[in-house]
């Protein structure tokens, strides 16, 4: 934990000033492709990208050199007056990250949102890559800012930039599931502004740094804790909070939905790490900290279950990233340290962090593919995806890529994240954990065997792609996959904290077999739960497989049945809103018993 | 009790019983028309805690600008009442609901009485510090100066909700004039009143600019002014509302945060920092931003309220 | 009893109310506007302290007035966008409730 430097010439060493310009140069592409209109919107913002991704590696070389968080006081002003800007490690890999996965979906989007010859200037483009430009400005915002009421005014444009993004294509259904969207998440916001308020009442500042150093257990320190934790945690869309996200996501056109899948609930997400991690390390007791997670395993069961009994490949591709959001929490209980009585930023949070890039990634490359599928064949209804994977080889491919990467096949991110995990429960010996943590690789593997049984399945005649796809998609996808999965190859320790004793080699034989076992389970669950239909029952074989899985199958759809009539009530919003008002009394409880 | 605190208490009594009946009325208008009342009242409130300038910007926006833009909507939803009531909780949720909101209000009441007074202020850096900037509105020192990130984000998200609405046009409509023509009598009382208030209004609108770097105002609270004396005027059907697609109408736009952008870039040479302004000519940048700033406010703030595109050009 | 106690009071019961509204109003519009009574209960919290903050001649900190501008601000943008959105919906449909319908998801062919 650094504090803040006497002098402002330290306000504008070297690299530091590459902070202001990863937020202004989104921002200028926004206003510029505003007043320049038509065409040149999209050519504009297409090219801040090579920019935008250029600043976030040289903030990670700066960082790197540096060997200590980068710095900038914003007008020269410095805390609690003004306003400072703060990269440390985690900062800049989410930084580096959202460049990354920014560029590729821009490639993406290119097809799909080009004006059309004709026309001056059409609607859809026109918002797509005003709305896209916000939402990275946004995030960088967020990832970088050192104050609480700028992470608010950054939460509030991430939420007006994702929100037109979700009811992009007009239909009514995407209309209303944007407004449940916008409606639930100002609640969020709301919420956390009251928490903000009390904590300048009492400490006289908002800035992260100097409340670390002056933060104490206290009544409104406690309630602003819980309240503005909760409001995150409603736009992060955690369980029980999460009924505006399968909608939204599933909803919205296919870039679109990588990058609010992938990225923007990142935001709200990080926010609560720094909350956590860096304001009040020791305030949470284990106690809040073991109902997080509890909350996130919650998570992953209901998103997982949910996932594997859906019809459509968009919305399994949402629940799925319900489950993956619980997953981000398992860390919480993990990083709280019980002889100094605080959080601690260790493998922990490292594996949190690597977490959220390895599903940013690989969900942002299955959503892609999913448009790509799409477009190709019409639907995307899961039973219907037979042939697909010879309409568009390199799309499949990627879509295995991505979900193998998020199962944990070394040398992935999730792998190592896992790991990291996995140490953690041994040295705090909280077991339970591990459990939840196997279980979590063991669903993703079921529903992403579930979508390549059927895509790999021959169809009776060879699908004809209805529009041509371009080859460049495929690439933009396969290449985000792939990113995602080769994330663990990259040497993490000047940004993140890597305890010694993590397994050097990746891909030895022991570390692989540790990684497949829970591909066989995961594809038992498939079976067991998923919905099979059509074609792939032909074959006598199956049919007298199937005889002997039934009453299995018929007792684990009874299980499935509770889930589902659970998450109907949680969708409706009276018992979303309650549950959420519950959710704030128990942290606050918890947090009062230590 | 004295008669400051008397009053104080009756004030909060009625703002309570107004805010009571926005949640309880029956029909949505009603309720509606009581927001209008409570948004005209809290600035009320805002005086008694010493802040002027919140005063003028709860009246402008929180109260006159909402309260119009609610009304309207709840007019045109009118017919939908009867419909959505029957999707009403049952007396256990309700119940319950109420119950949970009570103990956050009462957690949320007993902090805010604990909470320390005095209490831990910046007041004293804010005044300390003015001498850089060399306006005498502490407020505007810190929107402007030592918080200036916060009001360049401010007006983006500004911008990015009004790109939120236009983006909401049915594709045949994109490029073309917001929400439907608007007739009135040429005779009766909102034509009259549309040719009377608004050269009376740009001129307040415009002190109240002018006037917000040494008192109460500022960028936000003038440039509200001239937006509502625009939509006077179309509402009246003097005024035709300009077509999205025109040049000007979006440079207008991004005036404001444009020329913040600018110069706070320019700071970088002349300053010391990103958003620092030069010594020797703070107040004049400064002015000239807020100029910028308020027509920019004028122009989005209306056409927020104007709406989403519902005619060609 | 001075005017920090009597607000602040009142902006935790505008804080309550807005939140009971928000929870059991099903009319969107209602919403929106228990979300503008929570906003204008947070705001009150800001002023409270701002008040509490008076000192050199102030009448409160500048500070926390400063956030309440900028949050009134940007609570107005998101009404507009929130009504614009609601509106939108009800010419389309007919009908202004985000209660989806059971089982058919937006994700629906759009061809239908």
């Amino acid at each position: 934990m650094i504090s803040h430097p006497v002098s402002i010439s330290d306000a504008v060493t070297g690299g530091s000033f590459l902070l202001v310009l990863s937020i202004v140069l989104p921002i200028a592409g926004a206003l510029l492709a505003f007043i320049a209109g038509g065409r040149r919107s999209e050519w504009i913002v297409l090219g801040t990208m090579p920019f935008g991704l250029g600043v976030a590696i040289a903030i990670a070389i700066a960082m790197q050199k540096s060997a200590s968080p980068l710095v900038y006081f914003l007008g020269g002003w410095l805390p609690p007056l003004g306003i400072a800007l703060r990269a440390d490690g985690p900062s800049v890999v989410m930084v580096a990250i959202t460049a990354v996965v920014i560029c590729t979906i821009g490639v993406f989007a290119r097809t799909e949102f080009c004006t059309p010859a004709g026309s001056v200037e059409a609607r859809q483009p026109f918002a797509f890559w005003i709305l896209l430009s916000a939402v990275w400005a946004a995030l960088n915002t967020v990832f970088l800012g050192g104050d609480l009421f700028t992470l608010y005014v950054a939460m509030e444009l991430l939420t007006f930039a994702a929100v037109p993004l979700v009811c992009l294509d007009g239909r009514a259904a995407t209309l209303q599931a944007a407004l449940r969207y916008l409606l639930f998440a100002l609640l969020g916001s709301v919420l956390y502004l009251v928490g903000t308020a009390l904590l300048y009442g009492t400490y006289g500042t908002l800035d992260i740094v100097l409340l670390s150093h002056r933060v104490h257990a206290g009544s409104a320190t406690l309630v602003a804790a819980s309240l503005m934790t909760v409001g995150l945690l409603a736009k992060t869309a955690l369980f029980p909070l999460h009924l505006w996200l399968p909608p939204a996501h599933a909803g919205a056109p296919a870039p679109a939905s990588a990058v609010l899948s992938g990225l923007v609930v990142k935001g709200s997400f990080f926010i609560v790490v720094r909350l956590w991690f860096n304001v009040m390390p020791s305030l949470p007791g284990p106690t809040a900290a073991q109902l997080l997670a509890g909350l996130g395993a919650a998570a992953i069961i209901f998103g997982s279950v949910l996932a594997l009994r859906q019809e459509r490949l968009k919305l399994l591709i949402a629940y799925s990233t319900l489950a993956q959001i619980g997953y981000l929490f398992l860390m919480f209980p993990l990083a709280f340290d019980l002889t100094e009585g605080r959080l601690q930023s260790g493998g922990a949070l490292t594996a949190g962090i690597l977490q959220a890039i390895s599903h940013a990634t690989a969900k942002a490359a299955m959503f892609l593919v999913a448009g790509l599928i799409y477009t190709a064949v019409g639907h995307d209804r899961i039973s219907g995806l037979a042939g697909v994977a010879r309409a568009l080889p390199l799309g499949v491919f990627a879509f295995a890529l991505g979900g193998v990467a998020l199962v944990g096949v070394p040398p992935s991110g999730a792998s190592l994240a896992k790991e990291l995990l996995l140490q953690s429960v041994a040295e705090t010996h909280q077991w339970w954990w591990a459990v939840v943590i196997q279980m979590g690789g063991i669903f993703t593997s079921g529903y992403l065997l579930l979508v390549l049984a059927h895509a790999l399945v021959p169809a009776d005649r060879r699908v004809a792609p209805r529009a041509p796809v371009s080859r460049t998609q495929e690439a933009a996808a396969f290449a985000l996959a792939l990113c995602s999965l080769l994330l663990g190859l990259v040497p993490w320790e000047p940004f993140l904290s890597v305890p010694v004793g993590i397994s050097s080699n990746p891909l030895a034989l022991g570390t692989l077999s540790k990684a497949l076992w829970p591909i066989l389970v995961g594809a038992v669950l498939a079976i067991l739960l998923g919905r099979w239909g059509g074609r792939t029952v032909q074959m006598p074989l199956r049919k007298s497989l199937l005889i002997v899985v039934d009453p299995i199958r018929r007792r684990t759809l009874a299980f499935s049945k509770i889930i589902e009539l659970v998450d109907d009530i949680l969708q409706r919003w009276t018992a979303a809103t309650v549950s959420l008002l519950l959710v704030v009394i128990l942290l606050g409880a918890a947090m009062l018993l230590g | 009790m004295t008669i400051a605190s008397t009053y104080e208490v009756a004030l909060a009594m009625i703002v309570l019983g107004l805010a009571a009946w926005i949640i309880t009325a029956q029909k949505s208008f009603a309720a509606a028309g009581g927001f209008v009342a409570y948004g005209l009242l809290l600035p009320l409130v805002w005086v008694r805690l010493g802040g002027i300038d919140v005063a003028l910007a709860e009246a402008a926006i929180g109260g006159g600008l909402s309260g119009v833009l609610l009304l309207g909507a709840a007019a045109r939803l009118g017919t939908t009442e009867t419909a959505v009531v029957a999707e009403r909780p049952g007396v256990l949720v309700r119940l319950l609901a109420s119950v949970l909101s009570a103990f956050i209000a009462l957690s949320l009441a007993a902090v805010v009485l604990l909470l320390p007074d005095p209490g831990p202020t910046l007041a004293p850096a804010a005044v300390e510090n003015s001498a850089a900037t060399g306006l005498g509105n502490p407020v505007t020192n810190v929107l402007m100066a030592f918080r200036a990130m916060d009001t360049l984000l401010e007006k983006v998200v500004l911008l990015l909700a009004l790109i939120g609405i236009w983006s909401l046009v049915p594709d045949r409509f994109w490029g073309g004039r917001p929400g439907m023509r608007h007739e009135a009598d040429p005779r009766g009382v909102l034509a009259f009143l549309a040719r009377l208030l608004p050269p009376l209004g740009i001129v307040i609108g415009l002190y109240v600019l002018w006037v917000g770097a040494d008192h109460p105002g500022g960028a936000f609270q003038g440039g509200t002014i001239l937006a509502a004396m625009w939509l006077l005027v179309m509402m009246a059907g003097l005024m035709d509302a300009p077509p999205i697609s025109r040049r000007w109408l979006r440079l207008t736009l991004i005036a404001g945060p444009g020329i913040f952008l600018v110069v706070g870039l320019g700071g970088l040479w002349l300053g010391n920092a990103f958003l620092a302004y030069p010594s020797a000519y703070a107040k004049p940048l400064i002015v000239a931003i807020e100029l910028a700033m308020t027509l920019t406010v004028a122009a989005t703030l209306g056409l927020l309220m104007a709406g989403v595109p519902e005619r060609r050009a | 009893m001075n005017a920090a106690v009597v607000f602040g009071l009142c902006g935790a019961i505008a804080i309550g109310l807005g939140l009971y509204g928000l929870i059991t109003n099903p009319q969107p519009l209602r919403k929106i506007l228990a979300f503008n009574l929570l906003g204008s209960g947070a705001f009150l919290f800001f002023g409270v302290v701002a008040r509490r903050g008076a000192a050199v001649g102030l009448g409160g900190d500048p500070v926390p007035q400063a956030l309440v501008i900028t949050g009134i601000v940007v609570a107005f943008a998101a009404t507009a966008l929130a009504v614009a959105l609601l509106l939108r919906l009800f010419e389309m449909t007919g009908a202004a409730t985000i209660r989806a319908d059971t089982r058919s998801s937006p994700a629906d062919d759009p061809e239908a």
